[in-house]
């Protein structure tokens, strides 16, 4: 589990997934999270991603909401209280609106870091809001996803429809003739990936992000084979044709920029 | 068919019936009477399945909904339709023998038919995958659910499957994007659908079949975004607590109609579908005619609108209070 960095006292040293140097962490927060020596891409949180993908003080939030117990299941309530304390965030999804670059956009995070970025009826909720109002105002959508599982399982089946919920408001969207850049972080896999996410016209992803349906420990237990390398990774994504580009992140906010203006 | 080995709380019930069959095969060769007794034998073993069957936990219900004598997708075929020609492949990449369509008559009327088939044995699972599809599984699913579309003709699916496969060859074909692409699909599709939950409802690869105006479901069948199993793994570290997990993942036909996941649950005959295909069958037959007269009526249209209108609803949240603020 990575630390959160916003918390990470002065002078805290970070060991690299990628090269396993020790960073600074005062030296990660310029160089938007990367790591100085591999490049590789840490995971950050949604309110670092909103700062370095949208025009300063453009964004507007949706009224939140919070997530409900609907199967009562044990031990719920308290995972949820946790991780909004932990994150500052109610739910996986920060959603609003928002310009980058001058163009306006509705914008969706999905945060890791709020219990796997899995879908429950609030994410589910909030992503179907912001393509219903990204129809009725005719603007594009942009999505940045990170979600590990996918599946919120404390919410049972309510989480498996939230897969429908989103993708019928993608479909609304598209019919409608508008732009959705799916941008997929680290990780993107099972539900969130095989709805909306997989789902964009532009589908771009960061260096190194693992995406997929099943993760790779499950695909590697039932065949038990050994997985080729790089497997799952953006980098296997695109050489399987199912995304367009990998965008590095301190190009993501111009490479998406042009992609909306190119759009209007 | 192979003897099966009943489940443990079948047992008592299960020797009551033998019982039963030894005594009448002895009356008829020692050609003595014993009517009285074996009536009364009868009585206690009716008595005896209706207080079994009547207070199935819901990890019992998953159980039989896995029954090897269960009925799969082609016994429902043959048993609800008149007719049926299976037609194969995704036009790009092969024939997933995991997911089987067609077109069938249903009382006259040509209908799609698409489903996912587990084998009945071992041999016949190798070649079915177990029923677990990979991409170009639910590419011909979309494949002849748009033929449908374009000859106006309903769609019937069938739900029987624990998953969409996790291998490495699914994976790089897109499993994820081909689910997502036949959840769109059915979504927007302008003729009626009906999907009847079997056995297995597990995860966005059963969903991926089951976005339709009528969601139906037999009585021992389960449908949650995880299995049991994997659901007592997660939270445990340990599969063998997947009864306690398949009670709080409420994946049940009775908890998912009060929910609105479901619309209707169809009763089994007493002790599962698997003692007795026809009786299923006929039911499922029975419950397609009602509802297909009911949604045939609607203009396709108003059909997707309202389509998508019932999966809009599904999901519980509040506001975030003032105070909480
Ligand atoms: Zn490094």
């Amino acid at each position: 589990m990575m630390m959160n960095l916003e918390e990470a006292p002065e002078g805290l040293w970070t060991r690299c997934d990628g090269c396993a140097q020790m960073v600074f962490s005062k030296e990660l927060e310029k160089t938007g999270f990367l790591c100085p020596t591999c490049g590789h891409h840490f995971r950050i949180g949604a309110f670092q991603r909103l700062a370095m993908l949208v025009d300063e003080g453009s964004f507007t939030p949706f009224p939140p909401l919070v997530a409900a117990n609907p199967l009562d299941f044990p031990g719920y309530e308290q995972k949820i209280k946790q991780a909004q304390e932990q994150t500052g965030l109610d739910d996986a999804a920060l959603v609003g609106k928002a310009a980058i670059q001058n163009t306006d956009c509705m914008l969706a995070i999905v945060d890791f870091s709020f219990m796997g970025g899995s879908m429950g009826s609030v994410v589910g909720e909030q992503l179907v809001r912001c393509f219903e109002r990204a129809t009725a105002e005719r603007l594009p959508v942009v999505v940045v996803s990170g979600g590990g599982g996918g599946a919120r399982m404390q919410e049972g089946v309510f989480s498996l429809m939230q897969m429908a919920k989103t993708v019928q408001a993608v479909g609304r969207h598209s019919r409608a003739g508008l732009l959705f850049v799916s941008i997929l972080t680290h990780p993107t896999m099972g539900g969130v990936y095989a709805s909306f996410a997989a789902l964009g016209d532009i589908v771009l992803a960061e260096p190194g992000a693992l995406i997929g349906f099943a993760g790779p420990r499950i695909v590697a237990e039932t065949t038990r084979e050994k997985l080729p390398e790089g497997f799952q990774t953006a980098e296997f994504a695109l050489e399987h044709g199912l995304i367009d580009a990998i965008v590095p992140r301190p190009q993501l906010a111009q490479y998406v920029s042009r992609l909306l203006e190119w759009h209007r | 068919m192979s003897r099966v080995q009943p489940f443990e709380w079948e047992k008592p019930l299960v020797e009551l019936e033998e019982r039963i069959k030894e005594l009448k095969r002895f009356c008829s060769r020692a050609k003595l009477d014993f009517s009285e007794e074996i009536a009364n034998l009868e009585r206690k073993a009716w008595t005896l399945r209706r207080e079994i069957y009547a207070s199935l936990t819901p990890y019992q219900r998953v159980l039989m909904a896995r029954h090897p004598h269960r009925p799969t997708t082609l016994d429902y075929i043959r048993l609800v339709f008149d007719d049926f020609v299976e037609f194969h492949g995704d036009r790009t990449f092969r024939d997933d023998g995991a997911i089987v369509g067609g077109v069938a008559l249903f009382e006259g009327q040509p209908v799609t038919v698409v489903g996912p088939q587990k084998g009945r044995d071992t041999k016949e699972n190798v070649a079915r995958n177990f029923g677990l599809p990979h991409p170009e599984g639910y590419r011909k699913a979309l494949r002849l659910m748009k033929q449908a579309e374009k000859f106006g003709r309903p769609v019937i699916t069938f739900i029987d499957l624990v998953g969409a496969y996790p291998g490495v060859e699914a994976e790089e074909r897109g499993q994820g994007l081909a689910i997502a692409q036949c959840i769109e699909g059915m979504s927007f599709l302008k003729v009626p659908i009906i999907s009847v939950i079997t056995g297995e409802g597990g995860s966005g690869g059963a969903l991926a079949l089951g976005v339709a105006d009528r969601v139906l479901m037999l009585e021992n069948a389960w449908y949650s975004v995880i299995s049991p199993e994997m659901c007592a793994s997660i939270l445990w570290r340990d599969s063998a607590r997947a009864a306690e997990a398949a009670a709080l993942l409420r994946l049940s036909p009775t908890d998912l109609l009060k929910f609105g996941i479901i619309d209707d649950v169809i009763t089994e005959p007493l002790g599962g579908a698997h003692r007795d295909h026809a009786f299923t069958g006929m039911q499922i037959r029975a419950f397609i005619r009602r509802y297909l007269a009911e949604i045939k009526r609607i203009a396709p249209e108003r059909l997707v609108e309202e389509r998508l209108a019932r999966f809009r609803k599904l999901g519980q949240f509040r506001e975030k209070r003032l105070a909480e603020i």
